[in-house]
């Protein structure tokens, strides 16, 4: 049954990993908005070749499940001599996972800007680089942070995934006190508890800024 | 400076007098089996103001979005300034040209649109200073004063800090004419710069670009089926019909003696309609 | 990759893949028997019965799966009340995806032009005609492309029952790569290719199946 005492006993044990979990959330995911961003332009390249290429690794990475893709990158890897820590392990698997998910958003806004803006572009001679960075990702980025504020917390509750590569974050913390004691009850019920009061919020704050955007 | 404007009694005064500051040179253009233009000719001299009228559908807007690079030639040669635009000459053989010539050429050419494009995440006054100065390397300052000057010219000056969305749609289009003009091209289009606006919004508009004709020693493509502006501003009114010209000449023959059948029968459907 | 070897691994994934195969099939049904009565039960004109369903749903995509999974197969027993790998596992993967898809079911449904349901009512049709005849049929074809993309994120999510001793498609790679360490990157390489691949089957599936749905319509 649910022992209080014991619940207390641990709850600053799971706290203390709260950061590991955050730090590599925020990580992940400007990992996955740079890459995502490349993967997005990298479908769009007239080299056909290589827009394919894109196409089918970002298909493929997003078809298969995240947790291979984490034991590939730590268990795969040091058979070819390559070794990261398991954070680090963590911080790309989640990221280059995510990233496949992001690249469609940001193709979503960007196909969503007029081509009326890249020709006012064309009319007043901007370069390729420049037309990008001034006119096009300023007004696609825009009405999509409200779908990448989605992503970060979907990512957020993924990563309980990383306790299975080592990474010491607060899944595996509430694993370990479950091990030693038999009592899993209290630590995985906080675990769960503690994400829903950081994400629920957060999914709110999304939404509203979604409204707000949408107004405009 | 005052171009010795080609006089006009001349049909095509553009002959030979001075270099053209724009050649199509037997310029078609087709979208699969659709063809838009058939083998056009057409010279404007420096400072020149010509308006291509025609009906829907004659090729007239693709004549501006060919020389804007929006669209490709199916055949023939535009020249800008006396050098080729969509292509180079290669050991006598012309071959398409890269996106760094496109980019040099282009520098001569302005463009106003029917639909505006405004850039919605700027403000008025960034609107036209964002290509001076990523485009031209001019610094901000001086950029942000060539823009207010602009501004001021189109009588927008005090919306400098308003964002697109929040102008109609007649002052939208004549900070597109001043986003445009800061640039300081050799030739500047106009692509139906009236047709999407509320009727009562259209005189605004004409009266900036009729001032800006006035001024001189830009050359103009008008695109537009204002025929009455048409004859006030232009130095000669070219009619397309079927992806030809049709019929050119100054405005009082065009539209006070008109040879052709199918201009005549143009411009009656027109006047009735009016 | 050694084919030799390739083919020694292929057997045993097999299996394994049969076995997530399985679950996927069985949780997949569940999933969307959950979807639609949550997603009813959100527009229910009951109170209690609109709160239960909330509650139950942003309790669930407000956690994840593996805390949800790992808290039926470890913490539940300690409250008395043991479940097996395999239902544990499809309990949380239904109750997981059934969350995300019965706001499939609620968006689909909303988004049927409100006309429709009007129509239904001048028809003088009863409230259970006007749903099941006018209102599903156009709301289901809504609804497939996003199911579709459910399915996907649940037979990936099947993956995550190989944390609790069931026997899947990824449980067998990791235990065929401790009997040969040195092949780890072709045995799980040949996992994902597998994943892909059942991944595109059901991907070909749901658009057949979006086309039976919207033939004849505009």
């Amino acid at each position: 049954m649910w022992n209080w005492e014991f619940a207390m006993s641990v709850l600053p044990k799971l706290l203390s990993v709260i950061h590991i979990t955050i730090i590599t959330t925020i990580l992940a995911f400007f990992l996955a908005l740079i890459l995502g961003l490349l993967l997005a332009l990298g479908r769009r390249t007239r080299l056909k070749p290589l827009a394919w290429a894109v196409a089918l690794a970002t298909e493929f990475i997003r078809s298969t499940p995240l947790l291979i893709q984490l034991y590939f990158l730590y268990f795969a890897l040091p058979v070819y001599g390559i070794h990261f820590s398991a954070l680090t392990i963590g911080v790309l698997g989640l990221g280059i996972h995510y990233s496949t998910y992001l690249s469609e958003v940001y193709r979503s806004g960007i196909e969503a800007v007029s081509k009326g803006q890249w020709e006012a572009a064309t009319a007043l001679n901007f370069s390729r680089w420049k037309t990008w960075t001034k006119i096009i990702l300023p007004q696609a980025i825009r009405p999509i942070t409200p779908v990448l504020g989605n992503y970060l917390i979907v990512m957020f509750k993924e990563t309980p995934l990383l306790s299975t590569i080592t990474v010491v974050e607060m899944m595996a913390t509430a694993k370990m006190i479950g091990a030693a004691s038999f009592r899993y009850v209290e630590a995985f019920t906080i675990v769960g508890l503690l994400f829903l009061l950081l994400s629920y919020p957060s999914a709110l704050l999304v939404r509203r800024l979604e409204a707000r955007i949408s107004l405009k | 400076m005052n171009m010795p404007l080609a006089t006009k009694e001349e049909a095509t005064p553009a002959a030979g007098r001075l270099t053209p500051v724009v050649r199509y040179q037997n310029i078609s253009k087709s979208f699969g089996d659709l063809q838009i233009l058939d083998g056009i000719n057409l010279d404007i001299a420096p400072g020149e103001k010509v308006a291509v009228i025609g009906p829907s559908g004659s090729g007239k807007t693709t004549l501006a979005r060919l020389l804007m690079t929006l669209e490709e030639p199916t055949s023939g040669t535009i020249e800008v300034d006396g050098e080729l635009l969509w292509h180079k000459r290669v050991k006598g053989k012309l071959v398409r040209a890269n996106e760094k010539h496109l980019h040099r050429i282009r520098g001569n050419i302005g463009m106003v649109f029917q639909h505006f494009n405004l850039f919605p995440h700027l403000t008025i006054l960034r609107n036209c200073t964002e290509a001076p100065i990523h485009v031209l390397g001019m610094p901000k300052e001086e950029a942000r004063e060539r823009a207010v000057e602009m501004l001021r010219k189109v009588g927008l000056e005090d919306k400098k800090e308003a964002y697109p969305s929040q102008l109609s749609g007649g002052q939208k289009q004549r900070v597109a004419i001043a986003r445009a003009l800061v640039m300081r091209p050799k030739v500047m289009l106009f692509d139906e710069p009236t047709s999407a606006l509320d009727p009562e919004l259209v005189g605004e508009v004409l009266a900036v670009i009729k001032e800006i004709a006035r001024e001189g020693d830009m050359a103009m493509l008008l695109i537009t089926h204002e025929m009455e502006f048409a004859s006030e501003v232009a130095d000669r009114v070219v009619f397309t019909d079927g992806g030809k010209i049709v019929e050119q000449g100054p405005p009082d023959q065009i539209f006070g003696d008109p040879q052709s059948p199918r201009l005549q029968s143009f411009l009656t459907r027109f006047r009735t309609k009016r | 990759m050694n084919t030799d070897a390739g083919a020694g691994f292929l057997a045993p994934l097999m299996s394994g893949a049969g076995m997530t195969a399985q679950i996927f099939a069985y949780s997949a049904v569940l999933t969307i028997v959950i979807a639609f009565l949550a997603g009813f039960g959100r527009m229910s004109k009951y109170a209690p019965i609109r709160i239960a369903t909330a509650v139950y749903v942003e309790f669930f995509r407000g956690t994840s799966l593996m805390i949800q999974l790992f808290w039926l197969f470890f913490a539940l027993p300690l409250l008395g009340l043991e479940l097996t790998p395999l239902a544990a596992g499809l309990v949380a993967l239904a109750f997981n995806y059934g969350a995300y898809g019965s706001e499939i079911v609620r968006s689909s449904i909303q988004a049927v032009p409100k006309g429709q349901v009007e129509a239904a009512i001048a028809l003088n049709m009863t409230p259970f005609q006007r749903m099941k005849k006018i209102v599903l049929p156009q709301a289901v074809a809504m609804m497939l492309p996003a199911f579709g993309n459910l399915l996907i994120e649940l037979l990936k999510g099947t993956s995550l029952v190989s944390l609790i001793t069931l026997a899947d498609l990824t449980f067998k790679g990791m235990l065929l790569r401790t009997f040969d360490i040195s092949s780890t990157p072709q045995i799980l390489g040949l996992v994902l290719i597998m994943y892909f691949v059942m991944a595109a089957v059901l991907t070909l599936g749901v658009r057949l199946l979006e086309k039976l749905v919207t033939a004849g319509r505009a």
